[in-house]
């Protein structure tokens, strides 16, 4: 049995023997159900630092949301010189490392397409080096060059008319989690010796192109593990050996992610599931007696820190789509293991202490895996902290354990995947409410007037007939789920061979199962339109053309968000009919196909090229984020809109199905006991129900009426909201989407 | 049992402010009262228009039990209205039937219908069989004060309390504070030692005026009398919480 000095004092042998970073935890951790009380306030350095971060974030927002690009160094593991919050207050700096050589400065980054690097610079008042310009035209491709190589007309034209839309073809795909904790556990050298022998073992010597493939994957995979090692050096670390004490493990594990967000800037960028894994390391120091509470709780929040300060360069057309500046550090704390035990530890109270010890913030993306057996004492903490703080979301453990088993970590806003075990082609959303006018048009795009989808013969009645319209839209969505899986499986091919996350794949088995994550947009609106088909009249009104660009829906109807069966059925079937649809479709790499109801704050800019809809919708309007229900559609109260979204089955949206709900702080209980002992029941109730996710925000609307008035007002500089699917400071919110959050339905039933 | 139907103005799937955890909460429509102040003036008519519905116990139970995985060990169904009293035998019907199934039930009410001659009694006898917790409104202690802000005097209001009280029923008494109409020194001292004097309060709360129900006074047609009233200020909130001990008889 391998025992290594850093390994001292370590239980369990399969780890020891093989790279299994869950073996390790399962046999190492200490499950914790006691209270808060044990934990410690702010450092001083932790207060010095924060504050100074601060103050840069400031100076950030006053210069239009950029304080600083590089225009000159493409981004890489070994590109930068070490880079510091202050050099002044350096030997404060208990967790190192950031992106480039000065703090929230942001990176350039080709490798996705030279001409949205070159936008980001532009757009910000900067001018990137005319050499990189000439070094990726003419003598090296990006991403987003071979995309568009390939596209078909077909594929130009879905993309051009928005029917699908977001795709990761301007911008990295994002949603692959190495396991950073690997290089903690066993050290950069054992790790590379290990993918060596899986080059050496891959292919036996017939040469397919999978094999070609794999075998120059793993070689790049190498070299950024080598180049890990080289970054760490810069900042004073040899990473060549396991981590030998608790702060060595937080840097080592913060490493392994620095080299991922510094060679990548993808969508969603998230460290996964550490808290237990390091709560290894904290306690054997702690017990050891090399190690204080305070000090525990100090590596804690420097690392969160760091996290709340990872950036990207983006362009605009970007930022429409994901308000806010968003990164989705995401970070996955909780949980239970397969063996029943509460996989809770200390060290998720200290991850969801930073909220106080340094305030409310978007990132990291505070996911708690929630299940009912959760220590009371925990999921009453993390509900106090959302009531206090609107920065945390919930996912249902009981309905991912027994998919993804107990090292799961969150890998974009609410999307699950195996930690070291998985990646996964992220999709972006096709758009069914389009689709659906698609179908009664006959594929003609009602906005447009371009004729985009296949030319199927139009409905010519003046009412709509429900059975025609189902068996139209049935023939639209098969047309439309095929374009979309071939358009996907197009840039995934090309992501992979211009735009490698070799940093990630390296911490990740070479053997890596992949899943295809597709989405759905307009979810609610298409279920409330095809129940106004159904039990009410519905007129259409034509341009000169005789395209359906408008409704009269005469009658009431049932709506989803209701608890109400007639209009839910219609949603279970939806997204029952359209995965079937995509599976049927060839997926790329032999990757499992899965789909989700998440968009983001990209329904704004989806419901801009949204015509008309029968639910009464009108064009131009944004789209319900994520599964929620349309906006004003919820007449029966939060508990039955929950009910409505927790029909949908798991199982058949594997990638997600998020939903945001917000409730006034007085209608959730008199006291901040009364607030949390209602909010944990609200969250045991759902998720009892099979549902997948919520996102919580307690505040009133007045609230949020004020800080957009007034955003200059202090309380308001890190005033903290839940998206459908990620955190924002509300003041970044674009005027827009501010009204649409403000307009969403606040459960204020008093 | 012949099927009783209840005249519902609404339900709502999530209440947390009207007893104790979270709770299904069935607005029955129909009051006597006309408080000033009220947020829920379109549930005073004893006919109700169009979009009320008659629903028998089993149906609004069917609909609550929808909710029952967020109740765990404090939730359940709380009837308010409207007066709900006013609808005692469909009341008496839905919390037998609630109990049944070991459903919570609290009804909120302002005890106007009470009174200890029959019929009414008796009925009310029997209702309090199935009755976990009442939440009492006692709009004012001052006879005077309680017609002016209600049309109604508090006699019997009161006397359901001690009613209550002999009989050991749990209840938590509410005092909607409203500038100018319920908040003086000398009735809120009165109100505190008519409390006292009772065995089973839980809880008293006071519930500080809002204007979130105003819109609809304007959607009926109605003129609203406290155009020119602003809510309390905090130190007035926090007077009427000191004099009325609603600390010291919280139970959570």
């Amino acid at each position: 049995m391998t025992n290594l000095e850093q390994w001292e004092g370590f239980k369990g042998s399969k780890w020891r023997e093989e790279i299994n970073t869950r073996d390790f935890i399962q046999n190492n951790y200490t499950p914790y159900d006691g209270d808060e009380s044990f934990l410690a306030g702010p450092a001083d350095s932790t207060n010095k630092l924060w504050s100074k971060l601060q103050q840069l974030q400031k100076e950030e927002r006053a210069k239009g949301g950029v304080l600083d690009m590089d225009t000159h160094i493409v981004s890489g593991i070994t590109s930068h010189e070490p880079g510091y919050i202050d050099p002044e207050l350096k030997d404060l700096e208990k967790i190192v490392g950031l992106q480039t050589d000065k703090p929230l400065k942001r990176a350039f980054m080709p490798f996705g397409g030279i001409k949205m690097a070159e936008e980001a610079c532009t757009t910000y008042g900067y001018t990137p080096d005319p050499l990189l310009h000439k070094i990726f035209t003419e003598y090296h491709k990006t991403h987003n060059q071979g995309v568009f190589d390939a596209y078909t007309p077909e594929m130009r034209a879905v993309r051009k008319n928005k029917i699908i839309t977001g795709l990761p073809d301007t911008y990295g795909r994002g949603r692959i989690v190495g396991d950073y904790r690997r290089i903690a556990l066993y050290g950069i050298d054992k790790l590379v010796e290990a993918k060596q022998d899986d080059l050496a073992h891959c292919g036996n010597g017939k040469m397919r192109d999978s094999v070609i493939r794999q075998r120059e994957e793993l070689s790049d995979q190498i070299r950024a593990l080598k180049q890990m090692k080289v970054m760490a050096a810069s900042y004073g670390y040899d990473i060549s050996k396991p981590a030998a004490n608790a702060q060595e493990a937080v840097q080592w594990t913060y490493f392994g992610y620095l080299a991922a967000i510094k060679t990548q800037n993808g969508a969603a960028m998230s460290i996964g599931r550490i808290s237990t894994f390091l709560d290894i390391y904290i306690k054997r120091d702690l017990d050891k007696g090399i190690l204080t509470e305070a000090e525990a709780q100090e590596l804690i929040d420097h690392l969160v820190l760091k996290l709340r300060m990872v950036k990207f360069a983006r362009i605009p057309s970007y930022n429409e789509l994901f308000s806010g500046d968003p990164v989705w550090a995401t970070l996955s704390i909780g949980g239970k293991g397969q063996d029943g035990r509460s996989m809770v530890t200390k060290n998720d109270f200290r991850f969801l202490h930073t909220l106080e010890n340094m305030g409310p913030s978007p990132e990291p993306n505070m996911t708690v895996l929630y299940c009912e057996q959760l220590p009371e004492n925990f999921k009453r903490y993390a509900a106090a902290i959302s009531v206090r703080t609107s920065s945390v979301q919930y996912e249902n453990d009981d309905v991912m354990r027994p998919v993804w088993g107990d090292d799961y970590a969150i890998c974009c806003c609410v999307s699950a995947t195996q930690t070291g075990k998985e990646m996964q082609f992220f999709g972006a959303r096709a758009n069914l409410a389009k689709c659906l006018m698609y179908a009664i048009n006959g594929g003609v795009d009602a906005k447009t007037k371009a004729q985009v989808g296949p030319k199927y013969k139009a409905i010519t009645s003046e009412y709509l007939d429900y059975d025609e319209v189902m068996e139209k839209f049935d023939d639209m969505m098969s047309w439309l789920a095929s374009i979309y899986v071939h358009t996907l499986n197009l840039i995934h091919y090309m992501h992979d061979k211009y735009n490698y996350e070799a940093a990630e794949m390296a911490l990740i088995d070479t053997n890596v199962r992949r899943t295809f994550a597709t989405g759905i947009a307009g979810f609610s609106h298409v279920v409330d339109s095809l129940s106004a088909i159904k039990y009410a009249k519905v007129k259409t009104i034509r341009d000169e053309n005789g395209i359906v660009v408008d409704f009269e829906t005469e009658g009431d109807f049932p709506r989803y968000g209701n608890d109400d069966d007639r209009a839910d059925d219609i949603a279970v079937w939806l997204l029952g009919t359209f995965l079937k649809k995509l599976k049927q479709c060839h997926t790329y790499r032999d990757s499992e196909p899965t789909t989700s109801i998440l968009t983001i704050t990209s329904n704004v800019v989806y419901g801009k090229a949204t015509a008309s809809l029968p639910d009464g919708r009108k064009a131009g309007e944004p789209l319900s984020p994520g599964a929620n229900p349309s906006y004003g559609a919820e007449k029966s109260g939060l508990l039955a809109s929950l009910n409505s979204v927790a029909k949908l089955p798991y199982e058949w949206a594997l990638d997600g199905i998020s939903n945001t709900q917000t409730i006034n702080p007085d209608a959730l209980g008199h006291s901040e006991e009364e607030q949390v002992t209602n909010l944990v029941n609200i969250l045991d109730g759902y998720f009892e129900k099979g549902a997948h996710h919520l996102n919580v925000n307690v505040f009133g609307k007045e609230k949020l009426i004020d800080a957009m008035e007034h955003p200059e007002k202090e309380e308001y500089a890190n005033f903290t909201i839940r998206v459908s699917g990620y955190a924002v400071k509300f003041i970044d919110l674009t005027k827009e989407q501010q009204m649409d959050v403000i307009s969403r339905t606040c459960h204020a039933t008093l | 049992m012949s099927e009783i139907k209840g005249k519902i103005h609404s339900t709502e799937s999530f209440g947390a402010a009207d007893g104790p955890g979270i709770r299904f909460i069935v607005f029955t429509q129909g009051c006597r009262m006309r408080c000033r102040f009220c947020h829920n003036p379109d549930t005073w008519s004893l006919e109700g228009d169009d979009t009320c519905t008659d629903m028998t116990a089993g149906e609004i139970l069917d609909k609550a039990l929808r909710y029952k995985s967020y109740w765990k060990k404090d939730g359940g169904i709380t009837v308010s209205g409207g007066e709900p009293l006013l609808q005692i035998e469909f009341l008496t019907d839905l919390f037998r039937q609630a109990k049944d199934q070991g459903i919570n039930t609290c009804i909120d009410t302002a005890g106007q219908p009470f009174s200890r001659e029959e019929p009414f009694f008796s009925k009310f006898q029997e209702l309090m069989k199935y009755t976990d917790l009442l939440l009492l409104d006692i709009k004012e202690i001052n006879p005077e004060r309680h017609r002016n802000i209600t049309g109604y005097d508090n006699a019997n209001i009161l006397d359901m309390a001690r009613y209550l009280s002999e009989i050991g029923k749990p209840v938590w008494i509410r005092h909607v504070l409203v500038p100018g109409l319920s908040d003086f020194d000398e009735d809120l001292d009165a109100l505190a030692e008519f409390i006292g004097t009772l065995k089973n309060v839980q809880k008293v709360e006071v519930l500080p005026y809002h204007t979130l129900g105003k819109f609809k006074w304007e959607n009926l047609g109605i003129k609203y009398s406290l155009d020119d009233t602003a809510p309390p200020t905090a130190e007035r909130i926090d007077n009427a919480q000191r004099k009325l001990g609603a600390g010291k008889y919280a139970k959570n």
